[in-house]
């Protein structure tokens, strides 16, 4: 499509060379129109590689060896080090661990972020105020958070059991149960991202043609009708973002419970112990970067994983969205 | 827009998987480039930065800059972590990468065997200005088998206990200082029975925690965890097993404890509320108490320590070899561990000097503290430091061990979700998995 028609010219002194240059133009277009897209796409490519993919591998060669954190390389182990942590119980708690940690705190996220985003779509006062307002959490640090809530949910002399001997109810054991514990930083984790999700689903619902509310309203639809009919269905591919980002972010949850407490280690039973937090402490206290690594490729794998079954999920919806 | 969700999706994925991988490795690089310095040695006037990594409090502030004025040509960074147990990692992260130390890196005793296994990385500091200059002990566990010296030590952590005279007062029991002194007792089973003596009158635990206690105790066994070859007993020492038994007998089945974890949120609160009546607490521990209980009145040293003396902590400056000015760092190091400067940083901080002279000397012994009811801490803490009989062999895996322990002693007597029998056997099962 590049090639124009090219009549040829009569040769003549030094036409030779008119052509050649032509030939290059032509050539250099045709280069342009095939690789500088490439070109273009690059940058990020290049910084994958770098930041991502390298990493990755050599995270995977690190893993079959036996390496000290200071000394480096050792010997070449094999799978020893994946049999090592698939036969600790400490790595099922850690999984088990976050796996709780992420449905606390995922699945109220997304509910609580999709109704109050609802909320603010609507025609209020000071809309702005209060849409900017929601973001107010997201702009405090993680670690500023999380040494506020574990002041909050001490066990002895915390607020939140204070509040709760107020209506009769025994001290929770924040730091020494394991729901309990989960539930705290669930919460340090919603206050954190809810705000960041509603405006995610805000953007999304304004997308949402009106013409639809306005014929629902014809119908005779009521608000909770129109939410459920026409809103969420809209919002199905901004709801698979948020569900996706935050299950990448929920299984890799460190800064939350690592300042959960005084030491960062998960608790004395592991009680919070999260796998990202259990390879730090097999990375760094023990200082194994072969065990290390060889959680890290685990955790990767395990996302991979929720990520083809999201996948899947995700096609199963939209499918059946586009027969209605 | 399902294709595009779907591509974004798998990218978004795959960066975010690589960035968990990126985690084990990312943190290897320098996170520091203060040195803008040339060439090895501090001869003559070039510009060069020095950096000092502490942790928690070694009172180095003023001394800093007095160096600078001392040595215009020299600007010294410190840069402090707040617990050691992050500068240890730091350290490791640095020594691995092979970059990105300070100049001068604070390491702290429970953790110096381990590093002693890397003698290449740190330069040995052997010097005649410095022969002599601290108790033997203090220089021997920084000492390679080759003669090599490599850290210069600072404070040492010699052990008092603290007690609240108001309470004890208020349970009919002497609280003047000696009185208080001769209460506590020689021994734990003294300490123990003084606590029962005391609850039976007072509503108040009588310690803050089994673990902090669990510190006081092991200090004083030679060969705790680990043989001097570095074979690891922890698990089979009948020793450590009824050190083990004995304290959680005395904080859960006795109930002395407060069941408080060590630097927890409750333990900082709890000073303002009457939490516990004594705690073990070595001279670096004074200003934590000073700061933790601002203005509650009624704390006070008594002169005694159960089981004889003890020493808990203290630590080491070391110069690794990666730095670019190791010649100019080791001048500093040898600058600040001089009695003369150890003195101003216990003045203050109350990091109690490891140096022979400073011990020696006037200043030290007439030093006392109004907030411990101008108790003469400096003479107290000499005492004390005197009364330390047993250099505990601190190997490679002692802290690794230790921690394992600390956690374990914390399941029994803070969280409570297990009892002494099932958290020991998960301890046997930490230690074991150290391999």
């Amino acid at each position: 499509m590049a090639t124009t028609t090219r009549t040829p010219a009569p040769a003549r002194g030094n036409t030779p060379r008119k052509p050649r240059r032509i030939g290059f133009g032509e050539r250099f277009n045709r280069w342009d129109l095939k690789f500088s897209p490439y070109l273009y796409i690059s940058p990020f490519f290049i910084l994958f590689f770098i930041t991502g993919l390298f990493p990755l591998f050599y995270t995977a060669f690190v893993s079959v060896h036996d390496w000290d954190t200071i000394m480096g390389q050792g010997t070449y182990v094999g799978m020893e080090n994946f049999q090592f942590i698939l036969s600790s119980p400490d790595f099922w708690k850690a999984l088990r661990n976050t796996f709780s940690i992420f449905l606390l705190s995922s699945v109220p996220q997304v509910i609580i972020a999709i109704t109050l985003a609802a909320v603010l779509d609507q025609n209020i006062r000071a809309k702005t105020f209060w849409r900017m307002g929601v973001l107010i959490p997201y702009v405090v640090t993680p670690v500023a958070v999380a040494l506020i809530f574990s002041n909050l949910f001490a066990d002895k002399f915390g607020l939140v059991n204070d509040m709760l001997g107020t209506f009769g109810i025994d001290p929770v054991g924040w730091h020494k149960e394991v729901l309990p514990s989960h539930f705290a930083i669930a919460t340090m984790v919603n206050f954190r991202w809810t705000g960041y999700n509603i405006l995610i689903f805000l953007a999304a619902m304004q997308a949402v043609p009106r013409d639809l509310y306005e014929a629902a309203v014809i119908d005779g639809a009521g608000r909770f009708r129109q939410f459920f009919s026409i809103t969420v269905p809209q919002l199905r591919p901004t709801i698979i973002f948020v569900v996706i980002t935050s299950t990448i972010g929920g299984l890799q949850i460190f800064d939350e419970p690592r300042m959960f407490d005084q030491f960062g280690r998960g608790g004395a039973d592991g009680q919070w112990q999260t796998l990202t937090i259990y390879l730090y402490e097999l990375g760094w206290t023990q200082g194994d970067f072969g065990r290390a690594s060889a959680v890290a490729w685990l955790l990767f794998m395990l996302i991979v994983l929720i990520g083809i079954i999201n996948f899947a999920i995700t096609r199963r919806i939209s499918t059946s969205g586009d027969k209605r | 827009m399902h294709r595009s969700t779907r591509t974004r999706r798998l990218t978004v994925t795959a960066t975010a998987g690589a960035a968990a991988l990126a985690l084990t490795l990312t943190a290897c690089g320098s996170s520091d480039s203060d040195d803008t310095a040339d060439s090895g040695s501090s001869n003559g006037d070039e510009e060069i930065t020095l950096t000092v990594a502490t942790f928690n409090e070694f009172g180095y502030e003023d001394l800093l800059t007095e160096y600078e004025d001392l040595n215009p040509n020299i600007t010294v960074k410190q840069k402090k972590a707040a617990t050691a147990d992050e500068a240890r990692d730091a350290l490791r992260n640095s020594l691995g990468a092979n970059s990105g130390a300070s100049d001068i890196e604070a390491i702290e005793v429970d953790w110096l065997a381990e590093f002693k296994q890397y003698p290449d990385k740190f330069a040995d500091l052997t010097s005649d200005s410095v022969e002599g200059r601290w108790l033997d002990w203090k220089t021997e566990a920084a000492t390679l088998e080759d003669g090599a010296l490599i850290g210069y030590g600072t404070d040492i952590g010699p052990e008092a206990v603290c007690y609240r005279a108001d309470l004890f007062e208020a349970a009919g029991i002497p609280s003047d200082r000696e009185g208080a002194a001769e209460f506590i007792g020689e021994s734990w089973d003294d300490y123990f029975d003084a606590g029962k003596e005391f609850m039976a009158s007072s509503d108040v635990p009588w310690f803050d925690s089994a673990g902090a206690t669990w510190q006081g105790m092991i200090n004083q066994v030679q060969n705790a965890y680990e043989e001097n070859d570095g074979t690891i007993i922890a698990t089979e020492n009948p020793e450590v097993r009824e050190t083990y038994d004995a304290v959680l007998t005395a904080a859960v089945d006795e109930n002395l404890s407060a069941h408080l974890g060590q630097w927890s949120q409750d333990w900082t609160d709890s000073f303002q509320n009457d939490g516990f009546a004594t705690m073990l607490c070595p001279g670096w521990m004074l200003g934590v108490i000073e700061g933790n209980a601002a203005g509650v009145e009624g704390w006070d040293i008594a002169d005694t320590f159960p089981g004889g003396g003890g020493n808990w902590g203290g630590s080491y400056l070391t110069v690794p070899s990666q730095g670019e000015n190791v010649e100019a760092a080791k001048e500093l190091a040898d600058w600040l561990t001089a009695p003369e400067q150890q003195m101003k940083a216990f003045a203050a901080k109350g990091t109690f000097p490891s140096q022979v002279e400073a011990l020696d000397s006037e200043e030290l012994a007439a030093a006392t503290n109004p907030f411990f009811n101008d108790a003469p801490t400096g003479e107290i803490l000499a005492n004390r430091a005197e009364a330390v009989s047993v250099t505990p062999f601190k190997g490679p895996n002692y802290f690794p061990i230790n921690t394992a322990m600390a956690d374990a002693i914390t399941r029994v007597d803070v969280d409570q979700t297990d009892d002494a029998d099932s958290s020991w056997e998960k301890f046997v099962a930490d230690v074991d998995a150290l391999g």
